[in-house]
């Protein structure tokens, strides 16, 4: 169909809109790895010793481990000697207000539409705002420390909790997991810590924005949340980055302790900058994120909406080790143009009467291939485990690529594990339906994509889910439709 | 309001309409009737412009415009609306937002301003007692799991709501049992105001007894062979097409 | 003791091979093929559970046993096969420890079109010299690479043009070996030329009671136009024996191919059924049911591959998994870039019946066309307790309604084959087992 063609047309053709430099003085490491350079991460955030040591053995580690190949995507090879493993905005004064913020990185975060002092006034979120993985000004402190909540970021709480870091860090990914995990480990310069006491509800979302700024980078955030029992917290999570031909490389790491009874939401709206229509520059977005369900009735909860990345490998997981416990998945991956992803789940059941739910939704335009990778393991302990997954993938045109790989690994016969998955093409009964109601092609696309999603998006909080809206509109611009 | 002339028409290569000419009036109802493979839903999706449909010769004017050149959204606008035989469902849209885009991009072209959230829940919420529809079936996705005859009546209900100067009918009546005839047929009539035209495709007579034309047409091979008025829906009803058919068969080949 | 790697160099040498290859100068057609086989098994070796697709099933020990080639071939007499017939009028094909046996078998009444026999008998069929070899992966399957590269007879089964045979052909494949290791390569082909229509049916047995059995079988199965084949697997090994099976289905345009594997048997058993619908139009169904008991292990890997718009394609796998037995299946649905309008279908359904059962299930799309209808199911789980109840609640005691249940739950895979008296016979085979 010609409509098709000129949607594929426009598709490719739509930009990204978050790419713009900010002008802000950094302070760099020199480029490349080795001891030295993770010495000297560690001088410049004044660690204490535990910390450099526990970098070094991860550093360590790293260098006897290979890349992992089994993904399904393709990139060059990274070289991690040309990588500059430390930038931070250098600050001008000492940050005691929001007014001594940097205004060029105000105007950074303006520009991306967080506005710092409007979220502070209106919507009642409090933001921690990372860039160039470190943490730049965290909001509300104040008010949630008044309910014992300790937001901040990493290199602060390393300072002022070390005893909860040194019990937390690690346990839920250990630096042995995987190459990016030890490299994160070893590297990794700033992120949010987050903890909630004994049944505490966070009275509002936590937040955190991404943003690479400097060319040359790579960034290594770290994040830590751990909810005490009874508590609830939900956290929100955006990441963008300015428009370079390199690659770039984002290798995170999140983990998640939900003690009983405890429930965590954890969403994710990722925008890294994809490359442009021809694969050229984009960041490589290889990230461990994973949560462990402690105790009796705790729930992690992981939302995704990915629209960003030149190459996504990324399966945010929940260890189900407590009775009851209860793990879902949400996700919508769009991959446009020459984008790569492999991303999905992975289910561990443990405890007895565990749950899971895995929810994906794929959505391939252009030349863009788009992997689900889930894993839903029933260990044998796992009396009356139940794990529902559904995947579906939607294709916009004849040259991309959807895959499911899912992996059931059942070894209890009272565990009840359904899986379906369909793939199908936004059909052209449907848009002509909507074009006989006067909807344009267009829109008619953005309308039946939508309905797509819609579970998904139903997980999010609403403003966010009106921003993941937009951002899926913009990613399939002018294509869908 | 619509003149058809020496409309032809194929698709995958075969040729349906051959030589159709028709003409609708403000306000009045015609009936198109005619044995299966005649051509009937060919016509309808002809003046929606469904893409695999080629029109080979002839002409569509509506209202002094060119029809076959407007794309199919820009046909909808102009006030052409179609009930499908077949409505298509759309996962995870819900029934009020799938109308209020519409109602809205209807508007636009009409260079009117769009309808806010109350002001289209108050429009929806008269229409929609129109085809004693429940308000849990704007809520639900479009014809998503809906049963044959809720379907229908979300075809009139959505006629309702965008209010078209010229409404066609594609066997909306098929499948339907008696209360869900009744229901959809008082909708039509409710919407029958003297300046809406309505083109109503059936297999049966019956629907006729509840929308009463002002014509009746039989549709065979592709051309209306013979035309009347609501008498001639019962006398095929009696009769049945054979007559008609020898009839036509008999002057094509003499 | 003597790896397997090392039994391959010693069965390369051995008297066997170098007979096989010397006995009929016209085989070096095939010279070329098995010696470059051989190397690309000597590159590959035997794979370890650190490979993808070998990661739940163990087969490294096959590494480390001192495995010979077996010597009796022609033991077997008709009377000793009669019993084991799929239907009386079957036609009856018997490889003895992977060797073609003339005398078990009864070829007589072969209809005109169909020709059956050794490869050393077929060499001079066009459809023998065009597809022996040609078609079975030896590069990227490590077990097909060893099978090609030590075979020492095959079975070929030809259907000419527009014939059709109703009655169906029974490939009995029966061990006798007394070695106490033996290996058995097992190697079958069958063409069913444009418009044919065959049934073929597979089954696996031994008499033999040595230590183990290593049987490595491959077939080969190709249609022409609008051929139709319906072929049953049917595995009743016992436990000292590691079964490997590669069966390859080549298809052209408008072809329909129809492929039931039952895995009864007791010991290791992995099965690579690889589907090619090459050309448009074509029709593949891919059915399969395992019972497992005791330690086993039954590895389903199934590989459908949509190169052609227009083809369908329909799987349906279930697993009775029991004691401390795992169960694997790997469905992977290819559908390429021309294959527009595929409709392909798969679905797995497990039952795990102890405490000890696991089963491992990786289902597969990979899709790189865009107007297709694509879908696939897995769920596990155990019997339905309510379903258990109300037979309980009519007065059936506990183990028959789980008999019962097991028996309701195995049969809807039974139920497409297409021959009534083959169809008869598993069922019969498949009582025995779920007693």
């Amino acid at each position: 169909m010609s409509d098709d063609l000129k949607i594929l047309d426009d598709v490719a053709n739509s930009e990204y809109k978050w790419g713009f430099v900010s002008n802000i003085e950094s302070d760099n490491a020199p480029k490349g790895l080795n001891e030295d350079i993770v010495r000297f991460i560690s001088a410049k955030k004044n660690e204490p010793e535990w910390l450099l040591e526990y970098r070094l053995k991860a550093f360590r580690h790293w260098q006897t481990m290979t890349e992992p190949v089994w993904p399904n995507v393709t990139y060059p090879k990274v070289d991690f000697q040309d990588i500059i493993y430390y930038s931070a905005p250098k600050p001008k004064v000492q940050l005691d207000s929001l007014d001594d913020l940097d205004p060029e990185i105000k105007a950074t975060f303006d520009k991306l539409g967080i506005s710092l002092e409007e979220q502070k006034r209106l919507a009642n979120v409090a933001v921690d705002a990372v860039i160039d993985s470190v943490s730049v000004k965290t909001t509300f402190r104040e008010t949630l420390l008044e309910k014992g909540i300790i937001f901040s970021s990493f290199s602060e709480a390393v300072h002022e909790h070390p005893e909860l870091v040194k019990k937390y860090l690690g346990s839920v990914v250990p630096y042995t997991d995987n190459f990016y995990a030890a490299l994160n480990a070893a590297v990794f310069s700033d992120g949010s810590f987050c903890y909630i006491p004994k049944g505490v509800r966070c009275p509002m979302e936590l937040s955190t924005y991404f943003r690479i700024n400097s060319a040359g980078t790579g960034q290594f955030e770290r994040t830590l949340i751990i909810a005490d029992e009874g508590s609830y917290v939900s956290y929100l999570e955006g990441c963008t980055a300015p428009m370079r031909d390199e690659n770039q490389l984002h290798a995170a790491v999140v983990e998640i302790v939900s003690h009983a009874e405890a429930q965590v939401k954890y969403s994710t709206v990722q925008n890294w900058y994809p490359g442009d229509k021809d694969g050229k520059g984009g960041i490589f977005n290889f990230v461990t994120k994973r949560g462990i369900c402690l105790g009796y009735k705790s729930k992690i909860s992981w939302t995704q909406v990915e629209t960003g990345s030149a190459v996504t490998w990324k399966y945010p997981s929940v260890i189900l080790k407590g009775d009851n416990s209860v793990g879902e998945f949400y996700s919508v991956a769009v991959t446009n143009n020459m984008q790569q992803a492999d991303t999905g789940t992975k289910m561990i059941h443990i405890g007895k009467n565990t749950s899971s739910t895995i929810i994906s939704k794929g959505i391939s335009g252009g030349r863009s291939h788009n992997s689900y990778r889930g894993l839903v393991k029933i260990n044998k302990s796992a009396d009356n485990a139940r794990n529902f997954s559904q995947c579906d993938s939607l294709l916009l045109g004849d040259q991309c690529g959807a895959h499911t790989f899912p992996y059931l690994e059942v070894s209890n016969k009272t565990a009840k594990v359904e899986h379906e998955a369909t793939t199908s093409k936004v059909g052209e009964d449907q848009i002509f339906y909507c074009n006989q109601r006067g909807i344009s092609t267009e829109d008619a696309v953005g309308l039946i994509v939508n309905g797509y999603c819609k579970e998904v998006f139903n997980q999010l909080p609403m403003e966010f889910a009106v921003e993941a809206q937009k951002l899926l509109a913009i990613s399939l611009e002018g294509s869908v439709g | 309001m619509l003149t058809i002339k020496d409309l032809k028409a194929s698709v995958e290569e075969k040729q349906i309409l051959n030589g159709l000419n028709f003409e609708v009036k403000p306000g009045e109802v015609h009936a198109i009737m005619g044995p299966n493979g005649s051509g009937k839903s060919t016509l309808a999706s002809v003046l929606a412009g469904r893409e695999e449909y080629e029109v080979t010769g002839g002409e569509v004017i509506f209202n002094g415009e060119d029809l076959l050149e407007m794309s199919p959204e820009d046909r909808a606008r102009a006030g052409v609306f179609l009930a499908f035989q077949y409505p298509v469902e759309i996962p995870g849209v819900s029934n009020a937002n799938f109308l209020k885009t519409a109602v809205n991009e209807v508007r636009k072209s009409k260079g009117l301003e769009a309808l806010d959230s109350k002001q289209f829940l108050k429009i929806m919420q008269e229409k929609m007692k129109l085809v004693e529809m429940d308000k849990a079936m704007t809520q639900r996705s479009v014809n998503e799991g809906f049963s044959g005859g809720e379907k229908k009546r979300n075809e009139i209900f959505q006629m309702a709501m965008l209010e078209p100067s010229l409404a066609i009918l594609d066997e909306t009546d098929s499948g339907l049992d008696i209360d869900a005839l009744r229901i959809v047929a008082n909708g039509v009539n409710a919407l029958r105001d003297g300046k809406r035209s309505f083109i109503v495709i059936t297999h049966y007579q019956r629907l006729l007894d509840y929308i009463v034309p002002d014509f009746v047409h039989v549709l065979y091979k592709g051309r209306i062979v013979k035309s009347g008025t609501k008498e001639l829906a019962l006398e095929l009803e009696e009769k049945g097409y054979d007559w008609i058919k020898e009839e036509v068969d008999a002057t094509l080949n003499a | 003791m003597s790896t397997l790697q090392e039994t391959k160099n010693k069965i390369l040498t051995s008297t066997v091979f170098e007979n096989w290859v010397n006995a009929s100068p016209r085989v070096n057609a095939f010279a070329d093929t098995i010696k470059d086989a051989a190397q690309a098994f000597t590159a590959q070796g035997i794979p370890t559970t650190k490979h993808e697709e070998w990661k739940y099933t163990n087969v490294t020990k096959l590494a480390t046993t001192d495995f010979q080639i077996s010597a009796n071939n022609n033991t077997l007499k008709k009377v000793d096969v009669k019993e084991m017939k799929v239907t009386a009028d079957a036609v009856i094909v018997v490889l003895e420890n992977g060797v073609f046996n003339k005398e078990a078998s009864s070829l007589e009444a072969l209809p005109k079109g169909i020709h059956i026999g050794s490869i050393h008998d077929m060499l001079d069929n066009a459809a023998v010299k065009k597809h022996f070899l040609q078609h079975a992966d030896y590069k990227t399957e490590p077990f097909v690479a060893l099978n090609t590269a030590t075979f020492s007879d095959a079975v070929c089964i030809i259907a000419d043009a527009n014939v059709e045979m109703e009655t169906p052909i029974h490939l009995m494949m029966v061990n006798t070996c007394d070695e106490l290791s033996a290996y058995i390569p097992v190697r079958i082909l069958v063409v069913a030329d444009k418009n044919a229509s065959i049934h073929v049916v597979e089954t696996f047995e031994s008499f033999s009671h040595t230590n183990s059995i290593f049987v490595n079988a491959v077939s080969e199965v190709v249609l022409a136009e609008n051929a139709k084949v319906n072929y049953v697997k049917m595995q009743d090994d016992p436990g000292n024996t590691t079964h490997i099976n590669y069966h390859r289905v080549a298809m052209a345009r408008d072809s329909y191919q129809h492929l039931t594997t039952l895995s009864l048997g007791r010991g290791l058993i992995r099965n690579n059924l690889n589907i090619r619908l090459g050309d448009v139009n074509g029709t593949a169904y891919l059915n399969g049911l395992t019972v497992a008991r005791s330690k086993q292990t039954v590895d389903h890997h199934t590989a459908v591959d949509h190169a052609m718009p227009h083809c369908y394609s329909s799987e349906l796998y279930k697993n009775l998994i029991d004691d401390q037995a795992q169960g694997v299946f790997n469905g992977k649905i290819f559908v390429r870039k021309d294959a527009q309008k595929t409709n392909a279908f798969q679905s797995n359904k497990n039952l795990l019946l102890s405490d000890d059962a696991t089963m491992n299930a990786k289902p597969q799309l990979e899709i790189f066309a865009d107007d297709v209808k694509c879908s696939h199911g897995a769920t596990t789980g155990q019997l339905d307790d309510e379903s258990l109840f109300y037979l309980r609640a009519r007065g059936i005691g506990e183990d028959a309604a789980r008999a019962l249940l097991n028996h309701a739950f195995a049969a809807e895979v039974m139920e497409g084959i297409a021959h009534e008296g083959v169809k008869e016979k598993m069922l019969e085979l498949l009582n025995e087992k779920l007693k």
